[in-house]
């Protein structure tokens, strides 16, 4: 297997990495997809994670997604003034809101707490031999960890995202609420109003790609971290950014289905 | 020693039989053609210095790295060619002691026992698993850290507590990754009290991987030198150790003393 002449690179030693990196990767969600369908489910394992997950972004997830409603009003609000235009403050920041803001701030945020959080845990659990520990024991270590908490961001995540939207709103409304004098229910209800079934689904359909993505890169990183403790911090860190620029490639391409959905 | 007179080793059954292993990490070559055999009952202490394979060789046995030549013969089963099933049977009758214990740092101690048996083990009471946890709890003599944090332990007591969980499978085989590694001298006799008490009270065969002479001595029945990727020497510990062969004297005085 191992024998010196491996050294020798098929294109350069960059690029070949880089390809086996892709392969390992792809290997790595095949075996998910391949599992998550399997006995054990480890149903509880699932829900304890996701539990986890909520409780550990509620807060900040809260906090920013209220700043944010708050904010977008405000700074939306001079440029529909000019128009005499206010009145549709509401439906803009509806669609601001529920199409784009919720989703991707969650994730981002989940991103940066859950994802990095998965990748630390696994990657500790793998450089102090936890994950060897289980594998002796006869427990499949990938499903136990791996499929579970990607399971777990994948569910977690779209909930979150629409509790985020649904703060953002109450954010703006309290924007809305100290100029113009309107209720919260007929806010909503203005929210709403130009928000269409493909709206929701969309969103909700990026939401559980974030989800997902998050869950397997930092599972992925955690889960080969190598290198000892300082393994640990990199597998963290990789999973962190990695999952950002995923999530913004993702962003470009799903908005661009839909797009086309909407205008078909 | 109390062993010798009541534990009894049959050499006609091996449960681990090893010939021509070799395995290298790139251009590393650590090992180069291991030989040996495990009788049932029987215990075999390896020593060999930092660095030289040890923790190598066991994880081949258990199955964690697979071999690049040679053969490895485990309760009658070769360890590289089984699928996921039949080496997950296999593995539930080996105990895998760790080098650094590798307690799930999440769970405390009653929580890291009773995760092999209930992963492994379907539909057990509740009671039956208290049962089974304080049992072998008490053959380690830690009940009373039933509900702490791993953090919160010695490393002595993470050892045992790491014995204590592979021993609630009941296994046949015990692969010790260096167990008295890092400990005070007391706390080493112990854990060699404790080594001696498994082979009795379970009747297990045992690798007792080591640097320690004294763990060695007083744990194994036989000892093998590893030395260079291959063993030395293998046999019963005085023989070994009076042995003449400038080779087996230079790793004594070199490695040890
Ligand atoms: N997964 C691996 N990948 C690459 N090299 C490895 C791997 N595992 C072990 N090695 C190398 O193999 C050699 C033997 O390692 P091993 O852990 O078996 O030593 P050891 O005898 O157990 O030493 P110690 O007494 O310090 O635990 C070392 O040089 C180590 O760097
Ligand atoms: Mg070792």
């Amino acid at each position: 297997m191992n024998k010196p002449d491996s050294k020798k690179y098929v294109i350069s030693r960059g690029i070949d990495d880089f390809l086996m990196d892709i392969n390992k990767a792809y290997k790595f969600i095949m075996l998910f997809f391949k599992d998550v369908f399997k006995r054990p489910f480890h149903l509880r394992e699932i829900i304890h994670q996701s539990y986890e997950i909520g409780i550990r972004s509620l807060g900040l997830i809260t906090l920013t997604g209220f700043i944010i409603g708050i904010v977008f009003t405000k700074q939306s609000r001079p440029a529909l003034e000019d128009f005499g235009a206010t009145s549709w403050l509401p439906s803009l920041i509806g669609i601001a809101v529920i199409r784009a803001l919720g989703p991707l701030v969650t994730a981002l945020i989940s991103a940066g707490k859950i994802g990095s959080g998965i990748g630390a845990e696994l990657g500790s659990m793998r450089v102090t031999e936890q994950i060897d520990a289980m594998e002796v024991s006869a427990i499949n270590p990938f499903k136990y960890l791996v499929v579970t908490r990607v399971m777990a961001t994948t569910i977690a995540i779209p909930i979150l995202s629409f509790y985020c939207s649904f703060v953002g709103l109450l954010g703006s409304y309290f924007n809305v609420h100290a100029h113009e004098s309107i209720g919260l229910i007929s806010y909503y209800q203005h929210a709403f109003s130009s928000i269409s079934f493909l709206d929701i689904s969309g969103s909700a359909v990026k939401a559980v790609v974030y989800g997902f993505t998050i869950g397997i890169v930092g599972a992925y990183k955690g889960f080969n971290a190598t290198q000892g403790t300082r393994g640990v911090g990199k597998a963290a860190n990789e999973a962190v950014v990695l999952s950002i620029f995923l999530i913004f490639i993702e962003e470009l391409a799903i908005v661009q289905v839909i797009n086309f959905i909407r205008y078909f | 020693m109390e062993k010798y007179s009541r534990h009894i080793i049959n050499k006609n059954e091996t449960v681990i039989s090893i010939s021509k292993l070799y395995k290298s990490f790139d251009n590393l070559e650590v090992l180069k053609g291991i030989s040996f055999d495990l009788y049932k009952g029987e215990n075999i202490a390896v020593l060999g210095k930092s660095g030289s394979g040890k923790s190598v060789l066991i994880k081949i046995i258990s199955g964690l790295l697979s071999p690049d030549k040679g053969k490895v013969i485990v309760l009658g089963q070769d360890v590289a060619n089984l699928n996921r099933k039949n080496l997950d049977n296999l593995r539930l009758r080996i105990g895998f002691s760790f080098q650094n214990s590798a307690l799930y740092d999440s769970m405390n101690v009653y929580e890291n026992l009773a995760f092999p048996l209930t992963m492994n083990v379907k539909n057990l009471s509740k009671n039956k698993i208290d049962n089974a946890v304080e049992e072998v709890l008490d053959s380690v003599g830690l009940l009373e850290k039933i509900n702490q944090m791993p953090s919160d332990l010695s490393g002595g007591q993470r050892k045992r507590i790491g014995i204590a969980r592979t021993l609630i499978l009941n296994p046949e085989i015990m692969l010790y990754d260096e167990p008295t590694s890092g400990l005070d001298p007391i706390t080493s006799a112990g854990i060699i009290k404790l080594i001696n008490k498994v082979q009795q009270k379970y009747n297990t065969s045992s690798l007792i991987i080591t640097h320690d002479l004294t763990c060695a001595k007083r744990s194994g029945n036989r000892i093998a030198l590893l030395n260079d990727g291959i063993f030395l020497k293998v046999g019963e510990f005085d023989e070994v150790f009076n042995n003449n062969n400038e080779q087996i004297k230079g790793f004594f005085n070199y490695n040890f003393l």
